[in-house]
């Protein structure tokens, strides 16, 4: 079985989008997982590394080591070879977070946004299992899919000038953790302990697109005695 | 050889970070590439001293540090010129030279362009992180602890040096001029049809305004001139570095060496590969236009630029040494 891109158009003079899809979808997120795995599988000479996204991949090259329509034929070789059969699943991640006021100062305030109790937020939050889509805005940070509507809240109105790292927030209708501390305008519902980002690591990032999180409710004693046990490791 | 202690920090400037050609591979984890903005004023210091031209530079804003050297090396300072001097003598621009153990170079003050790039034989050390030591700030990670220089920080080459390269000067033709009105060339960018076609034409047109509200992660122009036909937002995407966005004030920014992996604003342009270095010497006040060309004349003048470099880099390899 083979994927047809929709079509191509350069990011940049060494960037190049590969489109295969213009809304969010199910369908489009597996079609760019596939086409990822088969760029792993064909190393190319020139080819730098690639972003997914919601509805594209994009493909850094170097021109002075590969043509442009040498990257296009070689695109299109890719697209042919990709077999969905073969995608296997992906792996899920468990993300804890303590909902605690002293980590999720924002939690009532998108209870009340909702017409529900802060227990109801929480519970809104854990149950679905979040799809990552992509990652980008900082190092580390998932966008995820399949947060419920019901617990949507808009941005706070002045951001704040800092936001910890493992801060778990909620942004319209999208849901995400900050890896690392950095200004912010999402509301903060909770924090893990769980460190999404070790630049000293060979893998600093614990997550990639195309993994699964579920968010597991924590007291402030398991998240003092894991965030012990993770700066211990 | 071990590394070896070549200089302290006796005042910072205004902004003064290391840097090298940056990070590649991570991009797809939300790692931006960081590195140096002006590749060109970077790979010419490294060969002026002899470096194999990846080695980390130190990439000066606007005001220059005063470096203290502690022992004898050869040094080059290429890219803005900030009026280099030392021990209060003027130095020249983009050529190499010898300082001794107590020498102080220093900069007299912003004369044309915004970065000048100080290289060392041995290339600069600094936190080595997924394979490039350039600081990146937002993440405070990489170089002299994921900072910019401060007063009293110690630098230190990577590799100790058993003689000294003989100095050299980069040939007049080659040295770019920084100042006065700039074109930057770009490709049609991913969402050029998400502006109105009156301000997409006034886009390639009529002249920017450099605006003070850049920096490493992006140049912004102060006019607000691009007219978006419905939305300003697209669903997140890869950028990469040069690529202009438009947020709904319709302002361009054209992202630069810390931008984000991913944007959520419309994307009218990008500045070609070889434009980035002038993009990254912009001083605030000038004056830009954009200008479209095709991606095969993009493509073919990286080549010839990459060629200069390479002749550049074998010509000063067959150099013999001279013992100083």
């Amino acid at each position: 079985m083979c994927v047809e891109p929709l079509q191509m158009n350069m990011v940049s003079d060494t960037a190049v989008r590969v489109i295969f899809g213009t809304v969010i979808s199910m369908e489009t997120h597996k079609n760019i997982r596939s086409f990822c795995r088969e760029l792993e599988k064909h190393p190319q000479k020139g080819i730098q590394e690639w972003v997914p996204s919601y509805t594209a991949v994009t493909i850094f090259y170097d021109p002075f080591l590969l043509s442009f329509d040498s990257l296009e034929a070689y695109i299109m070789n890719v697209c042919d070879s990709i077999e969905h059969h073969n995608l296997p699943d992906s792996m899920q991640v468990t993300i804890p977070v303590c909902y605690e006021e002293a980590f999720g100062p924002d939690l009532n305030q998108v209870a009340v946004h909702n017409q529900l109790t802060p227990e109801e937020v929480i519970e809104l939050h854990t149950e679905p299992e979040y799809l990552i889509h992509m990652m980008g805005f900082l190092p580390g940070f998932p966008y995820l899919g399949g947060m419920n509507e019901k617990i949507a809240a808009p941005r706070l109105d002045a951001p704040r000038m800092k936001v910890p790292a493992g801060s778990v927030g909620i942004a319209g209708s999208q849901t995400g953790v900050y890896p690392l501390e950095s200004p912010g305008g999402w509301n903060i519902i909770g924090r893990t302990p769980k460190k999404l980002f070790l630049p000293q690591e060979t893998d600093p990032v614990l997550l990639e697109a195309g993994m699964r999180i579920k968010f597991m409710p924590v007291t402030t004693d398991e998240f003092l005695e894991m965030e012990e046990k993770e700066a211990s490791c | 050889m071990s590394a070896e202690e070549v200089c302290v920090v006796k005042k910072a400037g205004l902004f003064t970070t290391i840097q090298d050609a940056g990070r590649t591979g991570r991009q797809k984890k939300g790692i931006p590439p960081a590195g140096v903005m002006d590749e060109y004023a970077f790979e010419t210091a490294n060969i002026l001293t002899g470096n194999d031209g990846t080695e980390a530079v130190l990439e000066v804003t606007m005001l220059g540090p005063v470096l203290l050297f502690t022992k004898p090396a050869v040094i080059a300072v290429t890219g803005a010129d900030l009026q280099p001097s030392l021990n209060n003598k003027p130095v020249d621009n983009w050529h190499s030279f010898r300082v001794n153990d107590g020498d102080e170079l220093s900069f007299a003050g912003m004369k044309k362009g915004a970065r000048a790039y100080i290289a060392v034989q041995g290339g600069f050390d600094g936190d080595e992180i997924l394979g490039s030591r350039s600081t990146y700030v937002k993440a405070g990670f990489g170089g002299m602890n994921g900072r910019a220089l401060e007063k009293g920080d110690r630098l230190s080459t990577v590799r100790s040096v058993s003689m000294l390269k003989r100095c050299s000067r980069l040939p007049a033709p080659l040295i770019p001029e920084y100042g006065g009105e700039t074109v930057l060339r770009v490709l049609e960018g991913p969402e050029a049809s998400a502006f109105t076609e009156e301000s997409l034409a006034a886009f390639y047109h009529s002249g920017f305004t450099v605006s003070n509200e850049s920096d490493r992660m992006g140049c912004r122009m102060e006019e607000a001139s691009l007219v978006h036909r419905e939305s300003a937002d697209i669903l997140s995407d890869a950028v990469d570095t040069g690529t202009i966005q438009a947020a709904a004030d319709g302002r361009p920014m054209i992202l630069m060496a810390d931008r984000q992996t991913t944007g959520g604003y419309t994307r009218p342009a990008s500045v070609i590969q070889v434009d980035l270095p002038k993009a990254a010497q912009l001083v605030p006040g000038q004056t830009v236009t954009f200008k479209k060309v095709t991606l095969e004349h993009a493509h073919d003048l990286l080549k010839e630029q990459r060629r200069r470099i390479a002749a550049l880099r074998l010509a000063s390899k067959n150099m013999l040494p001279a013992g100083l």
